[in-house]
């Protein structure tokens, strides 16, 4: 049984990104501290957010075309000549 | 990571410096390190990437014309993604093929809805209320590796262009482009509370593909 004090996992999957993003106040973040050291499952979910977060970062980018290269270097030009 | 941020940071205020005296190679590296990204955030407001490239290119004017402006209070990035913005609005407006920005729409803001499904938690009134039924279980032994496979790119493009606007703004400018908090409120006039909460829906719908992802890897 469930200490009312004590956080559910329903209620943690929603806290994590104010978790990560340190906007909780204290005692609720050392509730999500606690409820995470507790909680295997949890504490893979907040594990597979880090995890998004990290694969957002790597998304390649796809380059520019040469076309808009230089069109854009020539206005540079024109402008530098103003 | 803080280093490579400050040396990026130099590299670019030399660029910078060089750009303001007429540097053609400056101009074409500046140009190679931020258009990628400025094409992809243009797109999320234009949706046409012809358009996307127009808006960009408008944009790179708009930096050279405001470079003696530019103070250095906010980073290059920042500042570039600020006028992109901008003139991706006034476009959109013009083409009237707006993606709807202007006001937040409530099911975006709709706090009661929670991110992951009801379903996947005990019930109100039994033992275990609250905890997980249907757990999340790992993704693999390694899925940092993995999740850099053209595949998984895939996955992950696909998902963020299934986000609302908003949300999609919120997790390009935050999570790919790496820009802070602070300068996304900034740059879109939202409060922090708001972009946390923009934040919190696309970062679950994206690890939520990502888990449907690597299930169907397992079969």
């Amino acid at each position: 049984m469930m200490d009312s004090n004590e956080l559910s996992c329903k209620e943690v999957v929603e806290l994590v990104t104010d978790y990560i993003e340190q906007a909780l106040l204290p005692e609720m973040r050392t509730k999500v501290d606690e409820h995470l050291t507790n909680c295997p499952s949890c504490a893979l979910y907040y594990m597979q957010v880090q995890q998004t977060i990290a694969a957002l970062r790597t998304l390649t980018n796809e380059a520019v075309f040469p076309e808009t290269r230089e069109e854009l270097l020539q206005q540079f030009r024109q402008l530098r000549e103003e | 990571m803080a280093d490579k941020d400050s040396m990026v940071v130099a590299d670019e205020l030399l660029l910078l410096e060089r750009l303001r005296m007429g540097d053609e190679v400056a101009f074409i590296r500046l140009l190679d390190l931020h258009s990628p990204s400025m094409i992809r955030l243009a797109i999320v407001y234009v949706t046409n990437r012809g358009i996307a490239e127009e808006v960009v290119q408008d944009t790179w004017l708009g930096v050279l014309r405001g470079l003696d402006r530019f103070e250095g209070r906010s980073s290059l990035k920042t500042w570039i993604f600020h006028i992109l913005i901008n003139i991706a609005k006034t476009r959109c407006q013009r083409e009237g093929r707006c993606v709807p920005f202007s006001s937040l729409s409530e099911a975006e803001l709709d706090f009661s809805e929670p991110t992951v499904v009801t379903s996947r938690f005990w019930p109100p009134n039994t033992p275990y209320e609250g905890s997980w039924i249907s757990f999340p279980h790992r993704w693999e032994e390694n899925p940092e590796k993995h999740l850099l496979s053209q595949e998984a790119q895939a996955c992950l493009h696909k998902a963020i262009n299934e986000l609302l606007p908003r949300q999609k703004v919120i997790i390009t400018l935050r999570d790919i482009e790496g820009l802070t908090a602070h300068e996304v409120c900034s740059l879109l006039q939202i409060t922090e509370a708001n972009q946390r909460v923009l934040l919190h829906r696309a970062r679950a719908y994206v690890r939520r593909a990502l888990e449907h992802y690597f299930d169907e890897k397992d079969v």
